[in-house]
């Protein structure tokens, strides 16, 4: 049976726009059907907003590539109709050790927080990624929603202008040209759109080889995540163990910088190196092989004109923390609400330049985290690797020292303080929903607070008056009245209220706290939503 | 802000030093090195206030007027 990643899932088919005399013009296309591509396009479909991708080839990725899928994202895939697939199929796991030399170290329990629909990570595959949220693409599609991708589908050059732009598509029937009101550019780390647009991408190229093997194997290894620092069978550098669907293992090996990459492939080369670590006695099948480097870099800024840049095309950071593909859908939470007020002529076109400002300071904070877990993992000079074992060493025998280590710090959502859409915040309530805050999960009952929000505006009300709906400007928000009482856990209190009685919060379509207050004050909250959609 | 102490706070400062040398006696260059980082993450974890690191990180670097 072939692989999902062998079979096209969206075959191309030869589209009437290919015979049209002149250009035909879109709404918005996506370029790139990758796990950002197809979340920005599944957003703006599900809002009524036409939107076509063009991928460049017409299958899912190859390969796991990105395994460890984050809370923040999975809540934003609940909210585009595919979370639950995704939780379904995914490995949850909680624990882990960490290894130095021949010995652990420690383990290790994150002890997840209770009171959220979703875990905090999952492990799965990204061609599974993929698949669901093409699913959720054709489930749409069935439901009549003005969606559609277009498999090989190339695009080859790019013109832009005030207002529109035109792309030059390749496809097995030759190549045509098409226009749109606004291109999302989300094809990859090596975004071509970039290149043909030749925009800057800097930032610092880290000097060494990872070699990626994913293993098919029935061992008994835990659902832990299993770090080694300087191995016995990969001297001087690090290895990663981690368990995805399917009884496929995840296996990352350090190899620097030095190597012959094709060589180091090779199944001859790989088998006896992952006999070493998983002992000669253990089965196990090559599914898949690659070796990566990495850089940690962004564009100065995301959106060029009526071109946006979302996920790796605009920002790329070393795969320790799982912060590329979270990161990304982020991204698209972000942006496509803000997209929508615009073309409908809600918001200025300069709520867009929020887009910026809140994913450039997430893109920041993704690349120092990355940046600092690499130079601990890989230290760049003697002394540099001095400290890091000395860290290991006491980790062994203290616990204060396990902090330290720093393995990856795993993807958690980026908060957008100062922001110029936030409102100050005047209800002094817990600094976790804050101003700029994506919204934590908490249970009411048998739901959960985030499944309630929605993709509009939300006032919502926790022991406090308001008015069912408020519409300022042309947006429409809607009130959603709760009570401590809704939770008999008191989440909901602990980390929207605090010492507070009552609190009323506008969140916005993507989840984020733009303003709270201890009450409803109409002229306060009306400030609030102009700030929050580019008014003042 | 706390300060860091910078003026005399050892009550045996002989016998803290000949401490410290004891330690690394019986050690080979390798081994020592380790140590000392071993005890300045030891010693920050103790005094855990991040201003007074910070305070300690600017009095151990080398003084400009000293290169």
């Amino acid at each position: 049976m072939n692989k999902i990643f062998e079979t096209p899932i969206y075959a191309y088919k030869h589209s009437p726009d290919q015979d049209a005399s002149t250009p035909v013009r879109h709404k918005v296309i996506v370029v790139g059907a990758g796990p950002v591509g197809l979340a920005a396009a599944i957003d703006l479909a599900q809002q009524g907003v036409e939107v076509l991708v063009l991928d460049d080839n017409d299958k899912v990725s190859f390969g796991s590539r990105a395994i460890c899928f984050a809370k923040r994202p999975l809540d934003i895939l609940d909210r585009l109709g595919c979370g639950q697939p995704m939780v379904d199929k995914g490995v949850l796991w909680n624990q882990g050790k960490v290894f130095f030399d021949d010995r652990e170290v420690y383990g290790f329990d994150l002890l997840p927080e209770k009171g959220h629909r979703r875990p905090a990570f999952i492990n799965l595959q990204q061609y599974y990624f993929e698949e669901y949220l093409v699913n959720r693409v054709r489930e749409l599609e069935a439901e009549g929603a003005p969606i559609e991708i277009r498999g090989r589908n190339k695009v080859s050059a790019v013109g832009t202008h005030p207002e529109h732009v035109v792309l030059e598509v390749d496809t097995p029937d030759g190549s045509y040209n098409i226009e749109a009101d606004w291109v999302i550019a989300c094809d990859g780390a090596n975004s071509p759109m970039r290149r043909m647009m030749g925009l800057d991408f800097v930032g610092r190229v880290f000097e060494d080889n990872f070699l990626i093997a994913d293993v098919i194997m029935d061992a008994d290894f835990p659902t832990e995540r299993w770090f080694w620092f300087d191995p016995p069978f990969n001297r001087g550098q690090s290895a990663l163990l981690h368990k995805q669907p399917d009884n496929v293992w995840r296996i990352d090996l350090q190899l620097g910088w030095d190597i012959d990459k094709e060589r180091e492939k090779r199944p001859e080369n790989v088998i006896p190196r992952l006999k070493e670590m998983l002992g000669d006695e253990v089965e196990f099948e090559l599914e898949w092989v690659s070796i990566y480097t990495f850089q940690c870099r962004r564009m100065e800024q995301f959106r060029h004109g009526r071109v946006v840049f979302a996920g790796d095309s605009a920002h790329q950071v070393s795969p320790f923390g799982a912060r590329g593909a979270n990161s990304g859908i982020q991204d698209t939470d972000n942006l496509c609400w803000k997209l929508k007020l615009v073309m409908d002529g809600k918001a200025p076109e300069a709520l867009l330049d929020s887009y910026d400002t809140e994913r450039v300071h997430g893109a920041d904070e993704n690349i120092l985290n990355s940046t600092r877990s690499t130079d601990f993992i890989t230290p760049k000079s003697e002394v540099s690797r001095l400290i890091r074992d000395a860290v290991l060493d006491l980790a062994e025998h203290y616990e204060f020292a396990r902090p330290l280590v720093n393995s990856g710090r795993l993807s958690v959502p980026c908060t957008y303080d100062g922001s110029p859409l936030n409102s100050a915040d005047a209800l002094g309530g817990p600094a976790r929903t804050r101003p700029g805050s994506a919204c934590p999960d908490a249970p009411l009952g048998d739901a959960f607070l985030l499944s309630k929000l929605g993709d509009g505006f939300t006032l919502m009300t926790i022991d406090a008056d308001a008015p069912d709906e408020i519409e300022e400007d042309g947006i429409v928000v809607k009130r959603l009245a709760l009570s401590v009482k809704d939770d008999p856990t008191y989440e909901l209190k602990r980390r929207y209220l605090g010492d507070n009685d009552s609190a009323v919060y506008l969140i916005r379509p993507d989840q984020h706290v733009a303003a709270r207050r201890p009450g409803f004050d109409d002229n306060q909250f009306r400030h609030a939503i102009r700030r929050a959609t580019g008014k003042e | 802000m706390a300060e860091l102490i910078l003026t005399p706070n050892l009550d045996a400062p002989d016998d803290f030093y000949a401490d410290l040398l004891a330690t690394h006696e019986t050690l080979d260059k390798v081994e020592s090195d380790a140590l000392n980082a071993r005890l300045i993450l030891v010693l920050a974890n103790h005094i855990g206030d991040r201003d007074v690191l910070t305070q300690a990180l600017a009095a151990a670097a080398p003084k400009e007027d000293t290169q």
